[in-house]
């Protein structure tokens, strides 16, 4: 089944720049996909089109029956509450602990505290963090604070997730964590968006490949690797 | 929920402290004066008014009128639109009240033939707005069967515009305060929000609603016109209750007599708070709107 679909897309920022142009994509439901093409190849412009940080100039995205491209700046949450977002620099809140930037999601939606407690934990079980739930997100390393921030997005349960280069700030062996931790996500039927350039990852995981270069989509690979793409 | 965003932003404003207690100053500073101007328009406004109640003018009917040309000179009076109240005093009952007040007087009167009263009808007039009182006076004049009006004092119509002119000033120095307040308050709080506007990207990212996210603010603006308003409430109710009680209940002259403190000053109180909060909500939600666009 689909969960993305994205027809005749572009994004041209105001400064005039062509992030994308016709772009046409599909995404099935529980796809792990990985978007790779060099700096200013349009990849994180497609991550923030998807939870609509940012607005297409043209065409449609459709992600599971929601209209993004027409979404109204106060619906916007709408959007967000189905899918988690996980950056490159964690945007987690320094003055609060690993639980309470977890269960920060869920607060939200005014749900009972137990509830919170139950799924905060289980979200940190997950990504196993379990035992520094109480220590402040300084406190952690680099790997860890990006764990912390995938439990955060994954908490409510979303059919989505969005990853934009959330490997870029750690090195290699922490990074194949986090991919670890984001196979068991997409094992437990998330569908996984993510944006990279580190290689190695890419090869590893052999998992769908979306090579864009220049805003344009040049390749598009079910079992593929970066090097034979960029090569 | 209501709870949950209570406690926030009571955690924040302390979380916060420095910039909170900028916002709390700056409210209290601007509420004092506010209050200040409330008082002494308000009590301004009670001179008038008192001056108002005591003020009548006097209507002198000639000497040798019938009661036929007084009925008339009374169709004359319900005419005039600034005309509230009148009083029919004749000469007789004024002979009367006179040999009332003294002896000598008595004496002499009661010696005076029917139609040797020397004294006239005279109509008692209470006025709408007395700073008419000269044209009306001038209208009244120009009347058949009127000998002479007279209303009192000059000066109090002076001192009446004067009260006028003070009132007005007073006014407006209230509304250009709260004007002022309302920016700097929104200032204020857009400095306390900037250093937040992180908290507010990962709450919006995270599927927040606009109204969720801008809740604990304005609840944090409430707070700040509450803490706000508490300074200046106790100066508006312990320095007027000393003040009247030091002049007495009256400013200089007696026809200047103060406002009661009870209620007055819990009602200005009232306003103040009022005034506080709506300013420090109005502020918050203004400085927080301009982060929600992302």
């Amino acid at each position: 089944m689909e969960l993305i679909r994205i027809r005749g897309v572009e994004k041209q920022y105001k400064n005039g720049v062509t992030a994308l142009c016709n772009l046409n994509l599909s995404i099935k439901k529980g796809d792990f996909v990985f978007v790779i093409g060099a700096s200013g190849s349009g990849k994180s412009t497609l991550i923030k089109l998807l939870h609509r940080e940012e607005r297409p100039n043209k065409g449609q995205i459709i992600i599971g029956g929601i209209d993004v491209a027409k979404l109204k700046n106060g619906k916007v949450y709408k959007l967000r509450r189905k899918l988690g977002v996980v950056f490159q620099d964690f945007k987690l809140l320094p003055r609060l602990t690993v639980f309470e930037n977890v269960a920060f999601a869920l607060e939200i939606f005014g749900l009972p505290k137990d509830e919170i407690r139950d799924k905060t934990i289980k979200a940190l079980e997950l990504v196993g963090l379990k035992n520094k739930a109480k220590q402040f997100p300084n406190q952690l390393s680099g790997g860890e604070q990006q764990r912390v921030a995938i439990a955060r997005a994954i908490v409510n349960g979303p059919k989505l997730l969005l990853c934009d280069e959330p490997t870029g700030n750690l090195d290699p062996d922490t990074s194949f964590g986090i991919m670890k931790v984001l196979e068991v996500i997409n094992n437990m039927g998330t569908t996984v968006v993510m944006a990279t350039h580190d290689k190695e990852i890419v090869d590893r995981m052999k998992k769908r490949v979306i090579l864009l270069d220049e805003g344009k989509l040049i390749k598009d690979y079910a079992k593929g690797t970066y090097s034979n793409e960029v090569a | 929920m209501i709870g949950r965003d209570i406690r926030d932003a009571i955690k924040s404003v302390f979380r916060n402290f420095s910039l909170s207690m900028a916002s709390i100053s700056c409210i209290s500073i601007t509420l004092i004066l506010v209050g200040l101007a409330i008082l002494s328009s308000y009590n301004v406004d009670h001179f008038t008014k008192l001056i108002e109640q005591d003020f009548s003018v006097f209507v002198y009917l000639d000497k040798d009128i019938t009661d036929e040309e007084i009925a008339i000179v009374e169709e004359e009076l319900k005419k005039n639109n600034n005309i509230v109240q009148y009083d029919f005093d004749s000469k007789e009952e004024i002979a009367q009240s006179m040999m009332e007040t003294s002896d000598v007087l008595r004496n002499i009167m009661e010696k005076w033939e029917e139609d040797e009263n020397p004294l006239n009808d005279v109509f008692r007039l209470k006025l709408k707005d007395i700073r008419e009182v000269k044209t009306t006076a001038q209208k009244l004049e120009k009347m058949d069967n009127v000998s002479l009006v007279d209303y009192g004092e000059k000066i109090v119509n002076n001192f009446i515009i004067a009260f006028d002119v003070i009132e007005k000033i007073l006014i407006i120095v209230v509304l250009l305060f709260i004007v002022v307040t309302a920016f700097l308050i929104a200032n204020t709080i857009k400095l306390a929000i900037f250093s937040r506007r992180r908290e507010i990207e990962i709450m919006r990212l995270v599927g927040a609603s606009n109204f969720n996210i801008e809740l604990p603010f304005i609840v944090e603006g409430l707070i700040l016109g509450i803490f706000g308003s508490i300074i200046p409430i106790i100066i508006v109710i312990y320095g007027y209750f000393s003040f009247y009680i030091k002049y007495d209940g009256q400013f200089f002259s007696p026809f200047m007599r103060l406002v009661v403190p009870e209620p007055f000053v819990y009602i200005v109180s009232l306003i103040l708070v009022s005034i506080g909060i709506i300013v420090g909500m109005m502020g918050s939600l203004r400085a927080v709107r301009k982060y929600l666009k992302i």
